[in-house]
């Protein structure tokens, strides 16, 4: 598709400067060592063995074995399978032909995905200004050599890259045979984890690797087309699927060491307090305790078995600094609803057309929506292993910033990032809560004074609630008019703490700059709207909050798809009709249509029946939604959810329905049952008993289609989850009329 | 000391009585394929077979699960993989993993009594597993080709 002059001349007026001086990554530049180019600088060389070569960063091959570097953190979402596959296609390997290790700290791992986050230009703007801003904001990351992993950018940072790097060890594989057999290189292919001569003789890759290690790297034009593929883009196994059904997986939970003991903790409830005093003699004298140690805002119990230690450190009697924050809930709210003021306003992020103007003609109609904290909890719970000697600190720890946890370790204990030694593990999980640091720092802490045992932390499930950074609060003010049968104004307002911003902060690289991740789902709105303006407020002085899957989109996207259904209602249109004819993107339109088709869209249902669509796009991804709903005897009961989704290419299409159904569920699980709340400073929810989310009795069945319109390649693990509440608000408004305006819903309606 | 037969294996543990067998599993045996989701019966994570019973082990004390029989995912195919095993490797059910080996212990479970279940019956007893993944649709569809492969023995 061409490039929208429309938009793109309406998003570049106030977007044009805020580039390379870093729109939402603030000081992370200067934060870290100018990174050298990822070809010069191969964190692999350092640690190769004899004979053995890699040929950059990604790919390992010695006399014995083919190793695969994942360089993003797997947390389920199946990159750990993904990575090494795309390297794999080019490289002409099989699964089983090689091993999977995840990556070091090393700035040669930065993350090309987020250049199309961190540029101000929509997502399917095209034009030269866009993309000359997004090649700005990729040399700035290239310098920040920040590797994380986290806004749905595996796919869009590794797709080309893996792909290049398993094709560069291809060729220099080929020319090493070349040098050894003087065959020339045209002459030869490879398949299977082996070079193949004319006349039918394999060499295996492992037997290639002293000559290779000889050669520069040749490099490589073109990559294979996707119609060449073997593996890509077709039903494939994930290559961690077997292991996570026979119990062989070890998550970091699950390593062992010898000599290890075993520590469980009770932190200050009150978020970033630290500890007064504490009892414990009751908590010495239990089964198993052999120390307890006090740390920076709590206490740790090392014991010889992690019940022993989590039954104790429930025994110790703390006396806890109270909150900075407010301690009731009520007055978060009420610093929420007072933040719509100049002195909080964070941007504007569009101003079309004359809002003022726009909103005296026709009908008014005003709407207030709010989304609460929410927890990650995802079902390992956080923990790590740690032992620090005098030279320095290893650390075993799940976790999506390498380059973070070394840092947030070594300052918990005088050390430098270099000190610190950091393995990755298979997780349990994350949604978000694995770019935190609070194990971290206290396994340091704990390490620390444990000097040469290395200590295995494990969060209680209780300790992990209380000390989850939760999703921001946000409140919407929404303004809109209708006229003849048109949307003709809207005015968005959304307050809320600022996510990712406060995230910056806490990896040591605080910025000014408004909070991007609050723009998100009310300034990249595609429908025509004459008039269209849309502002955050950034809330000061509440409990710290941080990104929860899809982050800004998961709040914001409920807010403005609820309302647009609000004002599509009240100009007497069908919701998604109207949302086909208003978009004004055409592949847009086309997901649109196309969710409409799969669910048979035809209006109202009756009798108790009623469907919402809701669409939203979100870190480049687009995503439409219909859920079908009934209402029943014992509440509402969710009978089908259609999902069409446009990531441009579909990598691994098994893998990519099951993070869709996952974000719906998501999404829906927690619009509809979750809150944390907050009381006397600390959460009142410590189990998932009073945080369930969705559990299967609710889940409906879910019908997925991937769309590849897009023109370039697109992430899935988060944009599914944005449409999913407003989608179901709006489908419990056709089944009953009642417009729910609040997550959780269940505070409102019954569901089944 | 408590004996403690697990996949058929016996073991010596030295452990207060009412420490769960979740952590006489993990801690004491390294066993850790049942795994600590909540500790109070609220996500199934560590679920395994007592004497064939799927139960959460977070809540089995040691003294009352002594000389039991106690299974985990590692043996309940008795050496291969178990059709429910089977359908979740097909259907490609997991993504993070981490509630699967309860899941499946759940669901081999539903089948013994069950073994033609509808989606009520699956709802049902499925509700008290947890995946924060959102796989439950994927576990309805592999519990019911589960169900096709054991009818077809």
């Amino acid at each position: 598709m061409g490039a929208m002059p429309d938009l793109s001349r309406r998003s570049f007026v106030f977007g044009s400067v805020a580039v390379a001086g870093g729109v939402a990554f603030g000081q992370y530049a200067q934060a870290q060592p100018a990174a050298a180019s990822a070809a010069a600088m191969n964190p692999l060389t350092a640690d190769l063995g004899p004979n053995a070569v890699a040929f950059n960063p990604w790919v390992e091959i010695s006399p014995d074995k083919i190793t695969l570097i994942a360089q993003h953190a797997d947390k389920g979402q199946g990159v750990g399978s993904i990575q090494p596959l795309m390297i794999a296609e080019e490289l002409d390997l099989e699964p089983g032909q090689f091993e999977i290790r995840f990556a070091g700290p090393s700035p040669a791992y930065f993350n090309t995905g987020f250049a199309h986050e961190l540029a101000p230009f929509m997502a399917p703007d095209q034009s030269p200004e866009a993309e000359k801003a997004r090649a700005a904001a990729l040399e700035w990351l290239r310098k920040a050599g920040l590797q994380m992993t986290g806004g749905s950018s595996t796919i869009p940072d590794t797709y080309e890259k893996l792909r290049m790097a398993g094709a560069v060890a291809r060729e220099t594989l080929k020319a090493a045979a070349t040098k050894r057999s003087g065959i020339p290189v045209a002459d030869l292919r490879t398949e299977a984890g082996h070079v193949i001569l004319p006349n039918g003789t394999k060499i295996p890759y492992v037997a290639l690797s002293a000559d290779a290690a000889k050669i520069t790297p040749v490099s490589v034009a073109k990559l294979r087309d996707p119609s060449q593929w073997r593996i890509l883009g077709k039903p494939m196994e994930r290559l961690d699927i077997r292991s996570k059904v026979t119990g062989e997986m070890k998550f970091g939970i699950d390593r062992r060491m010898d000599g290890i003991v075993y520590a469980a903790v009770r932190l200050n409830p009150n978020k970033g307090q630290p500890i007064k005093s504490y009892e414990a003699s009751k908590a010495q004298a239990m089964p198993g305790v052999q120390k307890i140690l006090k740390l920076s805002n709590g206490i740790a119990v090392i014991a010889t078995n992690s019940w022993y230690a989590m039954q104790a450190a429930e025994r110790v009697d703390c006396v806890w600094e109270p909150s900075k924050y407010p301690a009731e809930q009520a007055d978060h709210w009420k610093t929420v609803a007072s933040s719509f003021t100049p002195q909080f306003l964070a941007k504007e992020w569009r101003n079309d057309g004359n809002i003022d103007a726009g909103l005296k003609e026709g009908t008014l109609l005003e709407a207030e929506y709010r989304a609460p904290y929410v927890g990650h909890q995802p079902l390992e719970p956080l923990n790590g292993i740690g032992i620090v000697t005098d030279k320095g600190m290893e650390i075993w720890v799940g976790h999506q910033t390498p380059q973070s946890v070394q840092q947030i370790a070594a300052a918990a204990i005088g050390m430098k990032p270099e000190q610190v030694t950091f393995h990755n593990e298979w997780m349990g999980g994350s949604f978000g809560h694995r770019l935190e640091f609070e194990n971290v720092r206290v396994l340091a802490e704990i390490a620390n004074q444990m000097r040469g045992t290395p200590v295995k932390l494990i969060f209680s499930r209780e300790e992990d609630f209380l000390q989850d950074i939760p999703r921001q609060i946000a409140m919407g003010r929404y303004r809109g008019s209708v006229k003849d049968g048109k949307i003709i104004a809207a005015d968005v307002q959304v307050a809320a703490n600022a996510p990712f911003k406060e995230l910056l902060a806490r990896m040591g690289s605080p910025s000014k700059d408004p909070d991007g991740q609050l723009g998100v789902g009310i300034w990249n709105v595609y429908y025509d709207i004459p008039n269209y303006r849309a502002t955050s407020f950034e809330v000061q002085g509440l409990s710290p909050c941080t990104t929860w899957r899809a982050v800004g989109a998961s709040a914001n996207g409920f807010f403005t798809e609820s309302f647009i259904d609000e004002l599509i209602h009240a100009a007497g249109l069908d919701p998604l009709k109207a949302r086909i004819e208003m978009c004004r993107i055409p592949i847009y339109r086309k997901l649109l249509e196309t969710v409409g088709e799969m669910a048979d869209w035809k209006g109202p249902l009756g009798k108790g029946k009623g469907r919402g669509v809701a669409f939203v796009e979100a870190f480049g991804t687009a995503v439409a939604e219909i859920v079908e709903v009934t209402m029943t005897d014992a509440g509402i009961k969710i009978d089908k959810v259609w999902v069409a989704a446009d990531v441009g290419k579909v990598v691994d299409p098994v893998n990519f329905e099951n993070l869709v159904q996952g974000g719906v569920v998501w999404g829906l699980g927690h619009a509809m049952n979750c809150e944390l709340t907050y009381a006397k400073g600390a959460v009142q929810q410590t189990n998932y008993n009073h945080h369930e989310a969705m559990r299967m009795h609710q889940c409906p069945a879910i019908e997925v289609r991937g769309l590849e319109n897009d023109y370039t390649v697109r992430g899935i693990g988060e944009p599914p989850v944005p449409p999913a509440a407003p989608a179901l608000a709006n489908a419990i408004f056709a089944a009953t009329g009642k417009r729910i305006r609040e997550m959780p819903f269940n505070k409102f309606i019954d569901f089944v | 000391m408590f004996e403690l037969t697990v996949n058929g294996i016996k073991h010596q543990v030295n452990v207060v009585p009412e420490m769960p067998l979740l952590w006489v599993l993990r801690d004491e045996l390294g066993i850790t394929s049942p795994k600590y989701g909540c500790g109070i019966a609220q996500c199934g994570a560590c679920t395994v077979q007592i004497n064939g019973a799927a139960v959460r082990s977070c809540q089995a004390r040691m003294a009352d699960v002594a000389g039991k029989a106690i299974t985990t995912i590692e043996a309940v195919g008795n050496g291969k993989l178990h059709p429910v095993q089977e359908a979740w490797i097909e259907h490609q059910v997991p993504q993070c993993g981490y509630c699967q080996t309860g899941q499946i212990i759940q669901a081999i479970s539903l089948l013994k009594a069950i073994p033609k279940p509808t989606d009520e019956d699956i709802n049902q007893v499925m509700s008290g597993n947890l995946c924060r993944c959102g796989t439950y649709e994927r576990i309805r569809v592999a519990i019911h080709a589960a169900a096709a492969k054991m009818g077809g023995n």
